[in-house]
């Protein structure tokens, strides 16, 4: 019975430990996110390194003193050896003795000994030595005594031993007591110089995390807003111009095109089910009035052939959203490889040139020079080929007609395919104006600077300024232009492909007449801020 | 289609539908796992002449390849338990040729340019008009033995030869822009059968997207005005529906 409640005891006890333990890190988590900021991490290895180096420092320039006054000990104490063994060789051990006894007396005076060479004293200031040390000539470090002193005091001293000729011999030091002392002063300065570091280091490292952390704070609230779903907010800058407010203007960029991507799918989807749904709806329309009206095979066959138009239709309305889809979120970047834009230039003209001349339109390709560029070539020939039908579609004679209600959807088919044939048709369907002007169209590919434009330009009627960014949205299609077919999508398609390749798509006037210009940039797609840099400078 | 075809209403010369593909039997491997679109494609196919055996899901799909003997096989791109990419490159694997034309919702060039790398030799998006797959099919069928690599190819009095690119009719010789040449050349490389405009804007010009106009019609007839004009026999048919081929109607 014992041991098992009491297990369990223990056991408990623990687990109300570590909820207490888990409580208690609470309150701490201000201080414990201010300690976990790189911020304060960085601050911490500059300390380290800092302290490290002052302390370096003082140890190097304590060791350098040291042997500074080391070597001016052993200066002194050699000039004087030298000095005595002179006058030794000069008045023997009684002069010696003599200057002894003299310089012993002087204040502040060096260390002298002389003895003979059984290490009896004959004269000298020095009280009492290390034993042994008269035995080894040359230098050595010892404690001794002067003879004035009393029993108890003790000091250090460098001395040299020199053996003088006829067994004497002769010991010269000087005190090292000074020595000792600036060592000791410059590890005092060195405590004390190492503890401020430390303390202002920290200090201020507190006060700059804490200044970025509140920054960072501010930021990291904003974001909360923004993923709860108001995509209208901006990520604050404080203006000073540093690596955070390069990150939070960087971001802030990212989410204005995040919110318009987000702007544009709202009203893509909007769009989409109007004009997909318009078209479903007359495609229902006609199914059920040829179930309810139509009786011969003729009226059936010709309403089976209208759905399956209406259908073909819808599907390359679907089609053409799907490559914008694609292209606007880059996955087509793959496939990006050298080409010529020129070529694509003349390709695309020589496709479109018949049709051009049909509908009495000259279609002229100005590509004298190669214009290499990195592109995805099906892309860059669809978004071309885009415009150029626009062109053709609203620039030709019959565009200019003042808006007839509902053409029958094909607006050529009348016409007989030969050249000589349509002009006949041309010129008498267009109004005084349009036959006053040769409709023409000029696809253009040049380079320019670090870009390769290819230009489309008409003489047709144009789009009035107010209509142009408008017209490059998807499915905008101008109200003069609603008789004539096409899903409405080739100008947006056209944008989003130059988007794709970091480039843009820009409408001007022709004076008279409509300017498609694509323009890309000669590498292909950089990053995303150098996309965005680049539309700012054009 | 129907766009197509009702721009393409030629007046009344005797050109449309007098003129019928010369059709061969095949035999057809759908591997598809919409039972109604492959019980709708095989009913399609049946009524042309051709006979069509079905697969609902990948395995099975690439058993039946492996043990019948199938002129082409239709292979959806997502199927279950095995994909439609997956049993054309195990076929090819075990070195077995047969042309396959690969079906898929996703019809975005570089969907395109994945499936032929694995292996197929075709590629048709979803939804497909018919016409657009029986005249591919067909064409796959008889790449296996047919007009190879000619040097020259004749069609009744119209002679193309690929080597001196020079054309003539009756003798006499047509002069032709370099794309006209490579229209002519394809059209007439698959003589007797339907070419439609998708595979000739894919073939002659290397597009594949859709140009939502007629300029295809337009080049067509452009080139139709240079070799049938002033032949009492026309040569370069449009199939209603479908699009066009070039046959010596005579015969």
């Amino acid at each position: 019975m014992g041991p098992v409640p009491g297990l369990r005891g223990v056991l408990a006890t623990r687990v109300e430990t570590a909820r207490a333990g888990l409580i208690r890190t609470d309150p701490v988590t201000a201080l414990g996110k201010l300690f976990r900021t790189t911020t304060f991490k960085l601050t911490l290895v500059y300390l380290t390194v800092f302290a490290l180096f002052a302390a370096f420092l003082l140890v190097y320039f304590a060791l350098n003193t040291r042997r500074l006054v080391t070597e001016q000990i052993t200066e002194t104490v050699d000039a004087e050896i030298t000095g005595l063994s002179e006058q030794y060789r000069q008045g023997g051990i009684r002069r010696l003795v003599a200057v002894i006894e003299g310089r012993s007396r002087r204040p502040g005076s060096s260390l002298y000994l002389v003895t003979t060479f059984a290490g009896e004293a004959l004269a000298g200031n020095v009280g009492s030595l290390a034993p042994g040390i008269l035995d080894k000539p040359g230098w050595s470090e010892t404690r001794y005594r002067r003879q004035e002193d009393t029993e108890s005091a003790q000091h250090t001293a460098l001395v040299r031993v020199f053996q003088l000729p006829g067994g004497f011999r002769l010991l010269v030091g000087r005190d090292l007591e000074e020595r000792e002392r600036i060592h000791q002063i410059i590890v005092a300065a060195g405590r004390w110089s190492i503890a401020i570091v430390l303390i202002l280091g920290l200090a201020g490292g507190l006060f700059v995390t804490r200044r970025v952390l509140h920054r960072v704070d501010a930021m990291t609230e904003t974001s909360r807003t923004l993923m709860a779903g108001d995509l209208s907010g901006r990520l604050p800058i404080a203006g000073t111009g540093d690596e955070i407010d390069r990150l939070a203007e960087n971001l802030n960029i990212m989410l204005e095109r995040i919110e318009a991507l987000m702007h544009g799918l709202k009203e893509v989807s909007d769009n989409i089910a109007h004009d997909l749904k318009t078209p479903l709806t007359r495609l229902r329309n006609r199914c059920e009035e040829a179930l309810r009206g139509a009786h011969s095979e003729t009226e059936y066959r010709a309403a089976l052939e209208q759905t399956i138009d209406e259908s073909d239709r819808l599907i390359s309305t679907f089609n053409a959203l799907l490559m914008i889809a694609r292209a606007e979120s880059g996955q087509a970047r793959d496939n990006m490889v050298e080409c010529d834009a020129a070529e694509i230039a003349q390709d695309i003209g020589e496709l479109y040139e018949p049709l051009a001349e049909e509908k009495g339109i000259t279609l002229a390709v100005e590509a004298p020079a190669p214009a290499p560029l990195k592109c995805n070539r099906e892309l860059v020939s669809q978004a071309l080929a885009n415009l150029v039908d626009n062109a053709i579609k609203y620039a030709g004679p019959a565009a200019a007609r003042p808006a007839l209600p509902a053409l029958p959807p094909p607006a050529g088919s009348d016409e007989t395919p030969d050249h000589e044939t349509s002009v006949a048709v041309a010129v008498p369907c267009g109004t005084a104006d349009a036959a006053m002007r040769v409709p023409r169209i000029v696809v253009r590919a040049e380079n320019s600077g670090g870009r390769v434009l290819l230009t489309v330009a008409d003489n047709g009627p144009g789009i009035p300024q107010a209509d142009r960014a408008h017209a490059i949205q998807r499915f905008v299609r101008l109200e003069q232009s609603r008789s004539l077919p096409g899903s409405g999508l080739g100008l947006s398609l056209a944008a989003a492909v130059a988007q794709l390749h970091g480039g843009e798509l820009s409408l001007e006037d022709n004076q008279p007449g409509l300017k498609s210009i694509i323009a890309l940039p000669r590498d292909g797609p950089v990053q995303m801020r150098n996309e965005t840099a680049g539309q700012d400078v054009s | 289609m129907a766009i197509y075809e009702q721009m393409n209403r030629q007046p009344a010369n005797g050109r449309l539908s007098d003129v019928e593909p010369e059709r061969i039997a095949m035999r057809l491997l759908i591997v598809e796992d919409d039972r109604d679109a492959a019980d709708y494609l095989v009913k399609a196919l049946r009524e042309v002449g051709h006979i069509a055996e079905v697969a609902h899901d990948g395995e099975d799909g690439l058993a039946m390849a492996l043990d019948g003997d199938y002129d082409v096989l239709i292979v959806d791109r997502m199927l279950p338990k095995r994909d439609g990419l997956s049993v054309i490159g195990t076929l090819r694997n075990k070195k077995i040729e047969t042309p396959a034309l690969i079906l898929s919702a996703l019809g975005q060039v570089d969907d395109r340019i994945k499936g032929l790398r694995a292996g197929g030799d075709d590629y048709l998006p979803k939804p497909y008009s018919f016409s657009e797959l029986l005249a591919r099919v067909e064409v796959l069928a008889r790449r296996r033995g047919g007009r190879g690599e000619e040097t020259v190819y004749r069609v009744g009095d119209l002679e193309l030869d690929r080597l001196s690119h020079h054309v003539t009719r009756n003798g006499s010789e047509i002069l032709l822009q370099p794309r006209e040449f490579r229209l002519l050349e394809y059209l007439m490389k698959h003589a007797g059968q339907v070419v439609t405009r998708t595979m000739l804007l894919e073939n002659v010009w290397d597009y594949h997207f859709d140009p939502q106009t007629n300029v295809i019609d337009v080049h067509v007839s452009r080139l139709r005005s240079k070799i049938d004009k002033g032949f009492s026999q026309p040569l370069l048919h449009t199939v209603r529906g479908a699009g066009y081929m070039i046959r010596d109607g005579a015969r």
